[in-house]
């Protein structure tokens, strides 16, 4: 199949508005005559099912927590972009535009980056009227800082919860809704296959995670919003449930996957503390608008920071990138903090770990200014590692945070099954091969409240879906493939738990397809992933019942879907034989150790499909054409 | 380290209860609340038992899935942290700790330390929202919102819907939750419009999910871990009130 973006030609400016006058509209009064499944309720989904019920549609909206309002979202810490240009810095829709595909290492479509970027500008409105309570002056006008390397001041923020205010917006015009009569909720229902009839997506099948019952859900378009699969690494800063299932089970039934192995690491996450440990916390990016970053200059230099002297530290940051220091984009920076700590200069237990020290920061604005800014995560510091940094320096280091890749969209967020539409951090458009530090939320509100809206009534317009119901066949069909996922996993009665096999499983993946990667070691990684999971499929015990609430079971399923997706990470990093973005392939760079992009061979999206179990993955190729921003090597020096 | 754990064990909403004893060993004081569990839990699928089920997502504070009473204090010792941020270094060595699910009508057990939840979003569902379609917002800086105002909105924002109010509420009261939402709201010229019915409809709901009533003992307030203070409670009140009187 050629896979076409439908992205809309002419000047970039007008293309979102052309594309939004010639798509067809359903009429009012029929919008009530449809129903739109959309699983996940972060900001993407909760966004998207909150304007469909508004637009009069029949919405069913699924999450695997028992609250919507506790989507993985709520964690975001840093903020939101947009192209407001409020501070007068000169800002704007082109200059965003611009900064996330040069960001993203040119390998995002730029139709679509130009439109998240038009969108932002009215998140931020939609957002305050919901009652967002975003930092402001003290004038009463919202407040802007600078994050993650942009160098203007375009992120808005609420504290260092900016996720969790967000998503509570979303979360009450979705409740709002609810109460209309607008939106069926079904919480604590988890998706485990997608029914596809005639070629359409037309329903899913899920499991009820508290009486264990297989439900079956009809309609005529299916929305996933269901986030990233940043846990195939076991440890990441994502919520433990955080998993791909959804996105792979339809990936199975014909969506295409884009671009898996991009994978971002996030520079600022506390160090692991021992094996025991269950997922790792994320520290604001924020935190380098004001801190420094260091190792000792000499291996194994054991004092206490506080008693290192300037000359004996190295602010490598700093010293190697002198224009943007220590707001290099995320993947410079956790690149640099894994450099130095394999020269031995690393700090902290294990000498995984480089200083982010705020003390100049304090010395300059005082201890008020900064408890300020960051006191909610100074004091989440202290509880984790019982140190106080506004006296002793926090320490740091590299995990993964974020996912790139997704289920391969076109212009319209749908995938490649007629019908299934794609949100949030589920597809893979817009980041390219690495994502800018607050524009996660952005793409995800703009995908639920400004595009998902009108695009999925552009289909139904179009494709007029004949009536279906539960009867089809296609739903016995897949309630049958569910039900034997489940069997076979609760009869194998092996000895090793589940969570043994995920932390052995998400060792291999970060060793070998993390912050660098190499062909031999790719290679012996597939091999790896693909006996332990033989293993798996032998050895896994799983107590409890089938029909009860049953968190080793709910556990079981996602894992043997990591498995599966991982093997598909390490195929498409050792495709993709260049240095990109999140991608660092350590036989492609220069000859001062930055990543070397290859635009003649590699300037494509890499989507895969699936071709049945044990048979290799078809990859076929969109091209990427860059009009407007030309690609140039990233330089932050 | 090792600690005694007495947990609540009920195999789902229909049967019964009851206390059981573990020794939980290889622990250590770096270790969260549900790390410990975790290790528990390998422990007892090794011997062929079923894990203890216990609610958690982001285990950083932020979702509102944890919480338990630990030794009769829901979220445990530690002011102002969910159960999934205390780390074990508040306890010494052998301590006997006795783990329960929040203990309230309005909250029905599923499953050892888990518990419905449902009836927060339906008192959001009856009015903690502002009215605001999709595309019909102003400029965000058309309305100016004065600084303190903002704070004090994200004060009471903070709320993650843990529950920790009401299961250390003697009457089960959703007071801390419901007035923190309308406070949140209230302050904010954006909620103005809505703002007295949104108090008249979401204290109805509390009272129709079975929730008990308000007697200001303070007890929500000491195990909130977000620092939601009982002045929320003061504010719901006044709009209550107000819109009581507006009403008749
Ligand atoms: C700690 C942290 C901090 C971050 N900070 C920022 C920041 O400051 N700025 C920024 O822009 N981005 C940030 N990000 C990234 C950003 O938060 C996420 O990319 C974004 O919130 C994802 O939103 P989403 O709606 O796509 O998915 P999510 O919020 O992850 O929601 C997924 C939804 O899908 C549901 N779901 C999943 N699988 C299933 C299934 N099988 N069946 C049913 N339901 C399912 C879940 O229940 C949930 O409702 C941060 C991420 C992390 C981890
Ligand atoms: S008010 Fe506090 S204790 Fe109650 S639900 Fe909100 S955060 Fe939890
Ligand atoms: S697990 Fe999210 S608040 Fe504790």
């Amino acid at each position: 199949m050629a896979l076409d973006a439908k992205s809309p030609g002419g000047p970039i400016e007008s293309r979102w508005d052309r594309a939004r006058f010639e798509m067809k509209l359903v009429n009012p009064a029929n919008k009530r005559k449809h129903t739109i499944i959309v699983v996940g309720t972060g900001l993407a989904g909760a966004s998207a099912a909150a304007s469909l019920g508004e637009l009069g549609y029949k919405v069913k909206s699924f999450c695997f927590q028992d609250s919507p309002r506790r989507a993985h979202s709520i964690a975001a810490q840093g903020g939101i972009n947009a192209a407001k240009n409020y501070p007068n810095d000169g800002d704007s829709v082109f200059r965003l535009f611009y900064d996330t595909v040069k960001g993203g290492d040119f390998r995002a479509r730029e139709s679509n980056v130009y439109r998240l970027a038009h969108n932002s500008v009215s998140i931020i409105d939609q957002c305050v009227a919901q009652g967002v309570p975003f930092a402001r002056e003290y004038g009463g006008t919202l407040s802007n800082r600078s994050f993650g390397g942009a160098q203007v001041s375009r992120t808005f923020y609420a504290r260092g919860q900016t996720g969790q205010q967000l998503l509570l917006g979303a979360y009450q015009a979705l409740e709002r809704q609810v109460e209309a009569g607008q939106v069926e909720m079904f919480p604590r229902r988890e998706m485990l296959d997608l029914v596809v009839i005639d070629g359409a997506a037309r329903g899913i099948v899920t499991r009820n995670l508290v009486t264990g019952q297989l439900e079956h859900h009809v309609a005529d378009a299916v929305v996933l919003g269901t986030g990233g699969y940043g846990n195939v690494y076991y440890l990441s800063t994502n919520a433990k449930g955080s998993n791909c299932t959804a996105i792979w089970r339809a990936h199975k039934r014909g969506a295409y996957f884009a671009n898996p192995c991009f994978t971002q690491i996030h520079p600022t996450c506390i160090p692991v503390s021992g094996d025991y440990q269950s997922k790792l916390t994320l520290m604001s990016e924020s935190l380098r608008n004001d801190g420094r970053i260091w190792v000792p200059k000499t291996p194994g230099d054991k004092r206490r920071p506080e008693a290192i002297p300037e000359q004996d530290r190295d602010y490598y940051l700093e010293q190697k990138y002198p224009s943007f220091g220590n707001l290099v984009p995320r993947d410079v920076a956790s690149r640099n903090a894994k450099l130095v700590c394999d020269q031995g200069r690393g700090v902290g237990p294990g000498g995984l770990g480089v200083y982010l020290d705020l003390s100049d920061a304090i010395r300059r604005l005082g201890e008020d200014k900064i408890r300020e800014r960051y006191g909610n995560l100074f004091e989440m510091y202290e509880r984790i590692t019982g140190d106080d940094p506004y006296k002793t320096p926090m320490r740091i280091y590299p995990a993964i945070h974020y996912t790139m890749g997704g289920l391969w969209v076109d212009y319209y967020l749908m995938s490649t099954i007629p019908g299934l539409f794609v949100i949030g951090e589920a597809n893979f458009s817009d980041h390219g091969a690495n994502r800018l530090g607050a524009s996660a939320l952005m793409q995800g509100l703009s995908d639920g409240y400004f595009i998902l809206p009108y695009t999925v009534g552009n289909y139904l317009a179009q494709a007029k879906p004949a009536p279906a119901d539960l009867s089809h066949p296609a739903f016995h069909e897949a309630e049958a493939n569910v039900r034997s996922i489940t069997e076979r996993l609760m009869s194998i009665e092996g000895s090793r738990s589940v969570d043994s096999f995920h932390r052995e499983l998400g060792k291999i993946v970060w060793d070998n397809c993390g912050m660098s990667r190499n062909a031999h070691d790719l290679e012996r990684a597939i091999g790896k992933i693909r006996e332990l999971r033989q293993e798996y499929w032998q050895n896994v015990r799983v107590l409890g019942a089938a029909d009860d609430l049953n968190q080793s079971l709910e556990k079981a399923g996602r894992v043997a879907d990591f498995f599966e997706l991982s093997e598909l990470m390490c195929r498409d990093a050792l495709e993709r034989n260049e240095s990109c973005g999140g991608h660092f392939r350590e036989e492609y760079q220069t000859p001062d150790g930055e990543a070397r992009r290859n635009d003649d061979e590699f300037s494509y999206v890499a989507a895969w499909q699936y071709q049945g179990d044990g048979a290799p993955h078809a990859l076929h190729k969109e091209p990427l054409e860059f009009e407007y921003v030309h690609p140039s090597q990233r330089s932050y020096k | 380290m090792k600690l005694i754990l007495h947990i609540w064990r009920q195999k789902n909403a229909a049967s019964a209860g009851r206390m059981v004893r573990y020794e939980a060993g290889d622990l250590n004081a770096d270790m969260s609340m549900l790390e410990a569990l975790d290790v528990l839990n390998e422990r007892l699928i090794e011997k062929g038992e079923e894990p203890v089920a216990f609610e958690h997502d982001c285990r950083e504070g932020i979702c509102g899935s944890c919480g338990f009473m630990i030794n009769g204090v829901a979220h445990g010792p530690q002011r102002l942290t969910t159960t999934c941020q205390l780390t074990l270094r508040h306890f010494k060595d052998g301590d006997e700790l006795y783990l329960e699910p929040w203990r309230a009508k309005a909250f029905p057990v599923l499953k050892d330390l888990i518990v419905d939840r449902s009836a927060f979003d339906r008192i959001i569902a009856a009015g903690g929202y502002i009215s605001v379609p999709t595309g019909s917002a102003p400029d965000g800086n058309a309305i100016p919102v004065p600084k303190d105002k903002a704070d004090r909105a994200m004060d009471a924002a903070a709320c993650i819907g843990c529950g920790a109010c009401v299961a250390a509420c003697p009457n089960a009261a959703a007071a801390l939750f419901t007035g923190a939402k309308i406070t949140h709201l209230g302050l904010l010229p954006q909620g103005e419009p809505e703002r007295h019915e949104r108090a008249l409809n979401m204290v109805a709901q509390w009272n129709l999910e079975g929730f008990g009533s308000c007697t200001n003992l303070g007890e929500c307030e000491a195990a909130c871990p977000k620092g939601i203070r009982l002045e929320v409670i003061a504010h719901m009140n006044r709009d209550y009130l107000a819109a009581s009187c507006r009403r008749r």
